[in-house]
C-alpha cells in the first residue's frame, strides 16, 4: 500500500460556472507510467494542472507521500512538468533554460555545470548549450523541455501532450525515446494525450476519461481486450459495437443470431452492448463451426474494402448490420462470406445508457396538454388526473435530430457510437440524458436540437408498464 | 520597381516635413543675423544647462513614475480576459481623444489652491495642500499626459508572454519575486525601451504642462525655446541652437536606453 505517491480524492473543480471534474478519484504508483488518456474536454489536462499546482480544486484532497498538499503553489511542490508547447524560455539560451530550476535551488556553479551536462547527455543535446531556443528544431525543444524538468531531480513528471507538435516519425521515434528516459531516470511520469496508440505504447496504467468522469483504469492490455463499456471500446483502437441482448450466461443474441460468448453473472434478457475487434472476426468461405444450428450461422457480403499497409478493412453486411474486419487475406467486392468469431473474443459490456427506452417524468398541464423536460404538448384525451404522477416513454428512434430553431430541446452530445446499422447518440440536457438513435453523424461536444415524435410516444402511470 | 512607385509619396513626405526642416534648424543654429557662421547660439545656450538638466531630471522622475504605475497594470491588464482587455484599454486611451490643452487646463482647476481636491480635502478635514505651481504639479501632468504610452507597448509586450512560460518558472521553483526579475522584465525589456522612449522624449522637451501647472517660477527647456519663437525675446537663431542641443542630448539618451536592450535585430524600426 505504501507504493502509493499521489492520491487524489472526491476532487471537483469548475470552470466558468462548468462542472469540468466531478468526484475525481485516482492514485498514482512510484516509478510508474500513468497515462491520462481521452478526448478533447474530458478534464485530462485539468486533472494535471492540479496535480501540478496550476489551479486549486473546488473541494477534494490531493495527497502527495500521504502530505495533504491541495492549496501548496507549483513552486513548493517537489515535481515537474513538461509543457504542451514547451514552454521554453526565449530570452535565455539551452543551458540557461536547463539550468533555471538549478539555479534557483542554489547550486554551485560547477555541480549546475555538471548536473546539466549528464542531463543534455542523457537528451542527447551535448554541445548544444549556448543555442537560443528559437533555433532549435520541435524535436531538440521538446528534449530541452524534459531535460529542464527532469535536472530537479523530480519525484514526478507531469507531461502534457508533450508529443503534440512534432510530426508522426518523430513522435514514434520520442514515445520510445521517453519510454527509456522514464526507465533511467525512475521516475513516476503522468503523461496527458488524446492519441489511444501512444498511450498503449507506453503506459504502465492507463486512465480513460469522459466528461470529468473516470471511464476505466487499467493496464494497456485491459483496457483493449476488456473495455468496460462502449465510449473505452470505440475510443482505444477499432471495434465493431453492437446491441446485443444476454440470452444465458455464455449466449449474447445480436439482431436475431446467437453467439457463444465467456462472459457470465448478467441478468437475463438484458439488453448489453457487444464489442468485437475487427482484427477477432475471421471470414470464411464457408462454415467451420460444429453448430449447424441456423441462429449461429452468419452470412454477409463484402461491400467495401479498403487496404491500409499491413491489413485489408473489410465491411461485410450481414443482415443490414455492418462489421468491420480486419485480414491480411484479400477478398473481392461481393464475395459471399461467413462470419466467425470465437467465444473469447466477444466482449459483454453493460450499456452505459440504461434502458432501451428514454423514459423521462411527465406532467398533466391541463384537459388536452401534458409537459416533460420542460416543454408543453398537445395530448388531447389522455385520460389522466392531475394527481398522477406520469412518465413518458420514447424510444430511441422516435426523436429527430433537427436544427435548432425547429427543436424541442437542445442536447450536447456526449458520445456517439456506431452500432452495424445505426449511430447512437447520447446527448445531455440539464434536465437528464437522452439516447437517439439515428443515421446522422454530428460533431461530438456540440449542441444538437431534438425533436420528439409526438405520435409514437407512451404517457403511462409511473411504474406502471 | 513598383514599390518604388509606391514609396514615392512618404519620400517626398520625409524630405520635405523631416529632412528639410531638421536640415533648416541645423542651418538656423549656427549662422547669425547676417547669414554668417557662427557659434555663439551654441555657446550661449550653454547658459540654460541648468534648466536642461532640472528637464532632463523631472523628465526621469515622471518616465520612472509612469513606468512603475504602468508595468503592473499592463501585466494585469495583458492576463485579462479579452472584454475586460477591449474596455480597460479604451479606458486608458479615452483621454488621449481630448486635446492635452484642455486636459491640463482641467487639472488647473483640479489642483487650484480653492479647486474640488482641496476643497474635497479641507471637508475630510486633511487640510489644504499647496501642489499648484510646484515641480509636483509638473510631474503629475507629465505622468497624466504620458501614462498611456507606457502602457500600450508593455501590454503589447506582456500580450506576447504565454501563460504557460510563467508557470513553467513556477514549476521550477520560482516565486513571484524572482519570476518579475527573471522573466517578466527580460522578455518585456522591448516594450521597456519603447515605453521609455515615448515618454521621455515628450517630457524633456514639453512647454505646456510646465507653464500651465508650474507657474511662472518652474519654467523648463521647452519653456525657453518656446520663449525664443514667440515671446519678446524673438530670436529663431538662439532657439534653434537650443533646439539642437535637446535632440542631441535626447539622442545620446535614447542611444544609451537602446544599448540595454540588446537583443534588438527584431526591433531596430521602433526605436532611432
Amino acid at each position: 500500500m505504501n507504493n502509493i505517491l499521489v492520491e487524489l480524492k472526491h476532487i471537483n473543480f469548475d470552470y466558468d460556472g462548468d462542472v469540468i471534474l466531478d468526484g475525481l478519484n485516482l492514485f498514482v504508483n512510484k516509478n510508474e507510467f500513468l497515462t491520462l488518456l481521452g478526448p478533447s474536454g474530458c478534464g485530462k489536462t485539468t486533472t494535471l494542472r492540479l496535480i501540478g499546482g496550476f489551479i486549486f480544486p473546488k473541494s477534494g484532497v490531493i495527497y502527495f507521500e500521504g502530505n495533504n498538499i491541495t492549496k501548496l503553489p507549483p513552486h513548493k511542490r517537489n515535481l515537474n512538468t513538461v509543457f504542451q508547447r514547451y514552454a521554453l524560455f526565449p530570452h535565455l539560451n539551452l543551458f540557461d533554460n536547463v539550468a533555471f530550476g538549478l539555479k534557483l535551488k542554489k547550486f554551485s556553479k560547477d555541480e549546475i555545470k555538471k548536473k546539466v551536462d549528464k542531463m543534455l547527455k542523457i537528451v542527447n543535446l551535448t554541445g548544444y548549450e549556448n543555442r537560443k531556443t528559437e533555433e532549435l528544431s520541435g524535436g531538440q525543444q521538446q528534449r530541452v523541455a524534459i531535460a529542464r524538468a527532469l535536472v530537479n531531480n523530480p519525484k514526478i513528471l507531469l507531461l502534457d501532450e508533450p508529443l503534440g507538435a512534432l510530426d508522426l516519425k518523430l513522435r514514434k521515434e520520442m514515445q520510445i525515446e521517453l519510454k527509456n528516459i522514464q526507465k533511467e531516470a525512475g521516475v513516476t511520469f503522468i503523461y496527458v494525450t488524446h492519441d489511444q496508440e501512444e498511450a498503449l505504447t507506453m503506459s504502465d496504467r492507463i486512465i480513460i476519461m469522459k466528461d470529468g468522469e473516470i471511464q476505466q483504469i487499467g493496464t494497456p492490455e485491459d483496457v483493449y481486450n476488456e473495455p468496460k463499456n462502449a465510449f473505452v471500446a470505440d475510443f482505444i483502437g477499432e471495434s465493431n459495437i453492437m446491441d446485443g441482448i444476454m440470452l444465458l450466461d455464455r449466449l449474447v443474441e445480436i439482431k436475431g443470431k446467437k453467439f457463444k460468448c465467456v462472459d457470465i453473472g448478467f441478468n437475463k434478457h438484458l439488453p448489453v452492448d457487444v464489442v468485437v475487434r475487427p482484427e477477432d472476426i475471421n471470414l470464411v468461405f464457408s462454415p467451420t463451426f460444429d453448430d449447424i444450428d441456423n441462429e449461429y450461422i452468419i452470412f454477409g457480403k463484402v461491400i467495401n474494402i479498403i487496404f491500409k499497409g499491413v491489413h485489408y478493412e473489410i465491411t461485410v453486411s450481414c443482415d443490414g448490420i455492418e462489421w468491420i474486419v480486419h485480414t491480411t487475406i484479400n477478398y473481392k467486392l461481393n464475395d459471399s462470406v461467413y462470419i466467425e468469431i470465437s467465444p473469447e473474443n466477444i466482449h459483454i459490456m453493460e450499456k452505459m445508457f440504461k434502458g432501451e427506452s428514454n423514459i423521462i417524468d411527465c406532467f398533466i398541464e391541463d384537459i388536452d396538454t401534458i409537459s416533460f423536460m420542460g416543454k408543453t404538448f398537445k395530448k388531447p384525451n389522455h385520460n389522466f388526473s392531475s394527481d398522477d404522477k406520469l412518465e413518458v416513454s420514447i424510444l430511441p428512434n422516435n426523436i429527430y435530430i433537427v436544427s435548432e430553431d425547429h427543436s424541442d430541446i437542445v442536447g450536447f452530445l456526449e458520445s456517439l457510437i456506431y452500432k452495424g446499422s445505426y449511430n447512437e447518440l447520447i446527448f445531455y440536457t440539464d434536465k437528464g440524458k437522452i439516447m437517439v438513435h439515428s443515421q446522422q453523424e454530428e460533431q461530438l461536444g456540440t449542441y444538437i436540437g431534438l425533436k420528439f415524435d409526438l405520435d409514437n410516444i407512451i404517457v403511462s402511470k409511473k411504474g406502471v408498464k | 520597381m513598383k514599390s518604388k512607385l509606391l514609396s514615392l509619396p512618404y519620400i517626398f513626405w520625409l524630405i520635405i516635413f523631416i529632412l528639410i526642416p531638421t536640415f533648416l534648424v541645423v542651418i538656423f543654429a549656427f549662422i547669425d543675423e547676417n547669414y554668417n557662421f557662427t557659434t555663439k547660439w551654441i555657446i550661449e545656450s550653454g547658459n540654460y544647462i541648468g534648466i536642461l538638466f532640472k528637464s532632463i531630471y523631472f523628465a526621469i522622475i515622471s518616465t520612472l513614475i509612469c513606468f512603475i504605475i504602468a508595468f503592473p497594470i499592463a501585466f494585469i491588464l495583458s492576463r485579462s480576459k479579452k472584454y475586460i482587455q477591449k474596455t480597460l484599454l479604451m479606458l486608458i486611451i479615452l483621454p488621449m481623444w481630448m486635446n492635452l490643452l484642455l486636459r491640463t487646463y482641467a487639472w488647473m482647476t483640479l489642483l487650484e489652491n480653492n479647486g474640488i481636491i482641496n476643497q474635497f480635502l479641507n471637508f475630510i478635514g486633511l487640510g489644504k495642500i499647496n501642489i499648484i505651481n510646484t515641480p509636483y504639479a509638473i510631474i503629475l501632468g507629465m505622468v497624466y499626459n504620458y501614462l498611456p504610452f507606457m502602457i500600450l507597448p508593455l501590454y503589447s509586450v506582456m500580450t506576447k508572454i504565454e501563460k504557460s512560460i510563467i508557470e513553467a518558472a513556477q514549476d521550477l521553483g520560482a516565486n513571484y519575486f524572482v519570476i518579475l526579475c527573471k522573466i517578466l522584465l527580460p522578455l518585456s525589456l522591448s516594450g521597456i525601451v519603447a515605453g521609455i522612449t515615448m515618454v521621455f522624449v515628450p517630457s524633456v522637451s514639453t512647454f505646456i504642462i510646465s507653464r500651465m501647472l508650474g507657474g511662472g517660477g518652474n519654467l523648463l527647456f521647452g519653456d525657453i525655446i518656446e520663449q525664443q519663437f514667440i515671446g519678446s525675446t524673438y530670436n529663431p537663431y538662439m532657439g534653434s541652437a537650443m533646439s539642437l542641443f535637446l535632440m542631441i542630448i535626447i539622442l545620446i539618451i535614447m542611444w544609451i536606453t537602446n544599448m540595454i536592450d540588446k537583443n534588438k535585430e527584431d526591433r531596430q524600426g521602433m526605436l532611432l
